[in-house]
Order: structure tokens, then C-alpha cells, then sequence
């Protein structure tokens, strides 16, 4: 991962800031944009924002930690987010799930080693009747099997 | 000829796009001449990527096709399902709310109005606020989204306050598994959630709208902020809504996987920038909702039913149904199903005509154990309580809850203590910690459910105790409603909870 430069990057955090002060309720729309742009939201955003919307660092704070979509770090080069919800359940989703990261050797929300997979917990797709559900970098995935799952991780790389 | 393929994102997950592609290539090689249209889904989830062949004869339907099914297809080897609307699945229903949904390409505004699209609005636009609010009520139409509170009343509430701004939240942050009408119109047939909107502004007075919709649906957020500048363009969004002389404009917001977002009062504060915490009622969010502005919030199939209800008129709606749930329901089939998909009908239909007959059971050929109606806080509803007809009431009288209206369907295989333990996991894990008994009660509640699974039959009576609290003290459905799951798993199903104690033994 190549991380852009200090002063960049918070110049770039100011533009994206600035181009969203005129919404109402702006916060998320700011958060998403920059998780877009860098993959993670970094630390000098939370000041950024802060000053910019006039508010403490850790009110800016609390709001990006509520939220499951914002990391605080850069995920792997592809994420699997696999849903684990009831429906998904009931067609063997979860067997399905904890044999994937078994093979990966990483946890909920882990890394594969080379850097190439994040596998994340979803909790819905809306995709209940054609389950075990996966979304692979924003493309959806239904009636997923055991072969199905690791081809879509080996295609990824992980 | 004209060849509809669906994207939505249920026919996506199954290959549609490989066979839309692969359509392409087929009719190229073949010199064929051929339109073809990707639509919403029909809702037949199992048949999906379901493609439809309209040769001049009513549209055909091929299901579910493969991209390796393509050449047969196109040369006439497959086997077709015949009609569409004679599929038994479809030809049960009865379309209002998704009267257009897999018939016509979502963002084509002409063909949106060639079915029916604005002529609610411009019906809308010659009434008066209360005059649109008095025909809401009349039609008897309920909270789709959970709650079942009467749309009319709140929209009376907002439409009644004096303020220099109102605003329309719709609530597209369908969180709960076994759940997808809210994606599949807002895949299929977004302009009707656009329209309804637009409707519900113009009959309380407010000029701005926003939908909060959930992260994990890219492709809805994709269609919807295409509908939203289609709309604009065309003059059903702006300054002058329909020849009314009236302004209405929305936005689309993008939810940030925070599941008790979809409670009404966390959502407005997420969609203030604020932490997606529960605010206390009152004040009511009709009084005091978004920026502490008068605010209708409402769920996307509510406000998506609102144009059909003013273009055939509040009566007709009002005659579908039974008791005080009017209209139709939009249930989503789920889980371990033979047949799932969307089943649009009018309330009344009993649970178990839906499950056995409607949905054929289980995929797995294994007898139904379970059906969890309403969502990851509704109730497991056994065997025995299948002739519950579906209706509000008659959920609350049988210990369930409609919810939005999905049912996910579980086999004998199912470990009900297991599926226990998960509701407490699910709201601990989502919970906003407002509430002490929500955000203790649940990890406490996993230790309990535990502790049985140990074989410690004391803990059940603890189990029971803590779900009265949380019930009782919580100060959304979050924490309120998990006690649904739990003890209806407990109640039900006494056996899951038994037998660990003697195999301990």
C-alpha cells in the first residue's frame, strides 16, 4: 500500500470537506467520499472535519466509530463481505463462512498474509432467497457453495 | 422482438449479466434483430436470471437460463415456461405496489408512464395538503416498514405543524434478513418511491426529501440516483412538481452499516452527521424530526404504494384486505425455500398457505421446523401456528409480528437455541448503547443462552426474566423486539433447549 504523502493528502481531505460544506447533515456524505478516495479514513480527516464543521475531534471521532463502513486502516486489494444473517443461515451460510476463513487462516474483518482479501461480515444483502448471499467488491454473489466461495477467493487472490 | 433480462441485483448474484452479454453476442452471430431490455425482477427469485422473449405474442418466459443455456435459447431449444403472467406464482398475486416491477426498463420515464406512473401525481396535484392527506387515510394504509402506524395520521401530524421547513425521510435502510422489497422497487420501479414522495411533500407542505438508503445495496443506490436526476430533468422534481406550483426536490443518502439505522429516530440523527443513536419520543419525529423540523418518515414500500393508491383511488386499496390491515402485503419468502422471491397479495393469506402451498416449502426437500416473520426481532412461528392469517393484529394476538413483512423459512436441520443465541449476538453486536437493557442485556443474554447450552436449566428462568427487561426497558425495537426471537425459540421449541442438558447428563 502506498500511502500519499502528508501534505497532500490533507489538502486533498480539505477539497473533499469543502465539497460537501453546502449539504445538510454533510458528516456521512464527507466520511464516504473520503473512505472512497484513501480506502481507510485517516487520522489528520478527523481534524480536518472537525475544523471544518466546528465541532470537537471527538465528536468527529465517535460519529466515524459508530459506523461498521468506516475503517480505520486500508483493507485488503479486493473485500468479501459474506453475509451472516438468519436467511443466509438457513441454507448452511454459516458453515460455508467459518470453513472459508478456517482455509484463510484469518477471522472476521481479518487480511489474508499477502494482502490480497479482506473477508468482512454482512449482516444483509437482500439477497434472501437466493442464499448464502457475498458481495465481492460491490458485485453481488448468490447460491454460493464451498466451490463457488473459493474460486471467488482464489480469483481474488487471497 | 424484445428480450428482457432483469438487473436487479438478485438476478446479478445469479448470473444475469454473463447472460445478457451473452444474449449480445448470440444475436450478433446470429443476425438477429432484437431489442434488449434489462428490467427489474418479476420476483420469481428461483427462476431468476429469468428472460423473457416477447415475439409479438405476449412475453415468454425462459428460467432460470445460463449463460451456457443462451444458444438454445435463441434458437428456439429451450424449454419455455409460457407466459410470464401465467407462471401460478404470479398469476396468484395481486400487483399494486409493484404493479410495473419487472415489466419495464426502472429508469425509462415514458414507459414508467405509459403503466400507470404519474397520473397519482397529477391527480395529487390538483388537491390540496389536506385533501392528499385525507385520501392517505382513506385508503387505510399502514407503516410497511414495521410499525403498521396509519400513514395518514402522521402525515396529518406534519401537514398540521407550523414551520419554515418540512421534509419526507424515506427510510430505505431495510436491514433485516429475509427482507428485499425495499431493493427490489427501488431496482425495478424507482420512480414510483420518487413519485410517492413526492406526493406525501405535497400533501404536508414539505419542499425537500431525502432517502436514507442502506451501503450494502450499491446497485438501488445506483438506479435511484439515476431516477432522481431522470426525475428532475423532466419536471416531476423541481420547482414546479406536475403543474402544481409546488417545489419538491430530494437527495439520496447513503447509510454507513449501522443496522439500528432503520429506527426511525437513529436514522434521522445518522442523516444529521450524528452518531446513528435512538432519541427518546416525544417529541414525535413528525413534530421534531430531521434538524428539528416537522418530518414524515416513512418506509420505501409505504411511500411506494402511495401513487397507485391515488391514481386507482384510496377506496379500491381500501377494499383489499382484512380487519384493520388494508391493502396488500408485500411479502418477501426467504431462507430455505423451494419458490422465494416477492408474493404481493392482499393481507389475509394464512402463514401456512404461504409456506407450503404458495412457496412449496423447503429447498432442501426437508419438512419446514420454523419461520422467522418479521425480520432478525420478529418471532419463530412453529407448524402450529400456521393458519395465523397474515394481518397486524392477527401477528400480535399469535406472539409474532408482521414487520416488513419477510419470512425466512428454516428445515428440520435448524438448532433453534442456536438461532436463540444469534438474535442476542445480532443485538449486541448492533446495538447503538443508548439503553442499558439493550446494550448489556444482550451480550448477558448470549452468556444465559450459553449456560443452557451447558445444560444449566436454571438459566432458563433467568433467560425469561432478562427478556422481560429488555422488553420492557429498551428504548427501541432493537433491544424491545429481540426477546421476539429468543423466547418464541425458547417457547416453541423446548426440545433445542433440553437436549444438551441430557447428553450433558
Amino acid at each position: 500500500m502506498q500511502s500519499p504523502s502528508p501534505a497532500t493528502s490533507h489538502e486533498d481531505l480539505r477539497a473533499i470537506v469543502s465539497d460537501h460544506m453546502h449539504l445538510e447533515g454533510p458528516m456521512l456524505p464527507m466520511l464516504h467520499a473520503i473512505q472512497a478516495d484513501f480506502g481507510y479514513i485517516p487520522e489528520d480527516a478527523i481534524s480536518v472535519i472537525a475544523d471544518m464543521l466546528n465541532m470537537t475531534r471527538a465528536e468527529v471521532y465517535g460519529v466515524v466509530t459508530f459506523y461498521h463502513d468506516f475503517r480505520k486502516a486500508p483493507a485488503g486489494r479486493h473485500v468479501v463481505r459474506i453475509c451472516r444473517a438468519e436467511a443466509c443461515q438457513s441454507v448452511g451460510g454459516t458453515a460455508l463462512s467459518e470453513a472459508a476463513l478456517a482455509r484463510l487462516g484469518i477471522g472476521w474483518g481479518g487480511t489474508t498474509a499477502n494482502g490480497a482479501v479482506t473477508v468482512e461480515p454482512v449482516y444483509c444483502l437482500g439477497l434472501c432467497a437466493c442464499g448464502p448471499a457475498a458481495m465481492v467488491d460491490g458485485k453481488v454473489v448468490g447460491r454460493l457453495d464451498a466451490a463457488r466461495l473459493d474460486a471467488l477467493l482464489a480469483e481474488a487472490g487471497a | 422482438m424484445k428480450i428482457y433480462i432483469p438487473m436487479d441485483s438478485a438476478a446479478k448474484a445469479l448470473g444475469a449479466d454473463d447472460v445478457a452479454d451473452a444474449v449480445k453476442a448470440g444475436l450478433a452471430e446470429r443476425g438477429i434483430e432484437a431489442q434488449i431490455i434489462r428490467n427489474g425482477t418479476r420476483g420469481m427469485i428461483w427462476l431468476e436470471p429469468l428472460v423473457e422473449i416477447d415475439s409479438g405474442e405476449g412475453r415468454i418466459a425462459y428460467g432460470p437460463v445460463n449463460a451456457q443455456d443462451v444458444p438454445a435459447l435463441l434458437d428456439g431449444k429451450m424449454d419455455s415456461l409460457g407466459r410470464v403472467e401465467d407462471i401460478p406464482f404470479f398469476a396468484r398475486q395481486t400487483r399494486l405496489t409493484f404493479q410495473r416491477c419487472g415489466v419495464i426498463d426502472p429508469l425509462d420515464l415514458a414507459a414508467y408512464e405509459a403503466h400507470g406512473g404519474l397520473a397519482g401525481l397529477r391527480r395529487a396535484a390538483a388537491m390540496t395538503g389536506p385533501r392528499i392527506v385525507e385520501e392517505t387515510t382513506t385508503s387505510g394504509l399502514r407503516g410497511r416498514g414495521g410499525a403498521g402506524f396509519p400513514t395518514g395520521i402522521k402525515w396529518k401530524t406534519v401537514c398540521e405543524a407550523e414551520a419554515d421547513q418540512k421534509y419526507i425521510v424515506c427510510n430505505a435502510d431495510e436491514g433485516d434478513s429475509g427482507t428485499f422489497a425495499d431493493r427490489m422497487i427501488m431496482e425495478g420501479d424507482p420512480f414510483s418511491l420518487i413519485e410517492g414522495m413526492a406526493i406525501a411533500g405535497l400533501g404536508v407542505g414539505a419542499t425537500k426529501g431525502y432517502v436514507y438508503l442502506r451501503s450494502e445495496y450499491p446497485d438501488a443506490i445506483r438506479v435511484m440516483n439515476a431516477a432522481v436526476e431522470i426525475a428532475r430533468a423532466q419536471g416531476v422534481l423541481g420547482a414546479d412538481i406536475a403543474g402544481s406550483g409546488r417545489a419538491f426536490d430530494m437527495e439520496i443518502r447513503v447509510g454507513a452499516g449501522a443496522y439500528v439505522c432503520g429506527e426511525e429516530t437513529s436514522l434521522l440523527n445518522s442523516l444529521e452527521g450524528k452518531r446513528g443513536v435512538v432519541r427518546a419520543k416525544p417529541p414525535l419525529p413528525a413534530l421534531e424530526g430531521f434538524l428539528g423540523k416537522p418530518t414524515v418518515v416513512n418506509n420505501v414500500i409505504s411511500l411506494a404504494t402511495v401513487p397507485v393508491i391515488f391514481e386507482k383511488g384510496a377506496q379500491h386499496y381500501a377494499d383489499f384486505g382484512l380487519g384493520r390491515s388494508r391493502g396488500t402485503v408485500t411479502l418477501q419468502i426467504a431462507g430455505n425455500v423451494a419458490r422465494g422471491g416477492l408474493f404481493e397479495t392482499a393481507f389475509g393469506i394464512s402463514l401456512g398457505e404461504v409456506v407450503e402451498d404458495i412457496a412449496g416449502g423447503t429447498r432442501s426437500g426437508r419438512p419446514v421446523k420454523a419461520v422467522q416473520v418479521g425480520g432478525p426481532l420478529g418471532a419463530y412461528m412453529p407448524r402450529e401456528k400456521f393458519d395465523t392469517p397474515m394481518g397486524y393484529e392477527e401477528f400480535d394476538q399469535n406472539g409474532g409480528l408482521i414487520g416488513h413483512a419477510g419470512l425466512v423459512i428454516f428445515d428440520d436441520s435448524a438448532d433453534m437455541l442456536q438461532m436463540a443465541r444469534f438474535a442476542m449476538v445480532f443485538c449486541a453486536v448492533e446495538s447503538c448503547g443508548k439503553c442499558t437493557p439493550c446494550r448489556i442485556g444482550a451480550t448477558r443474554g448470549v452468556e444465559t443462552i450459553d449456560r443452557i447450552a451447558r445444560g444449566d436449566t436454571a438459566a432458563t428462568g433467568l433467560l425469561t426474566d432478562l427478556c422481560e427487561t429488555m422488553k420492557e426497558g429498551s428504548l427501541c425495537a432493537l433491544g424491545g423486539f429481540t426477546p421476539f426471537p429468543v423466547m418464541s425459540a425458547l417457547t416453541h421449541f423446548p426440545d433445542d433447549f433440553a437436549t444438551r442438558k441430557e447428553a450433558a447428563e
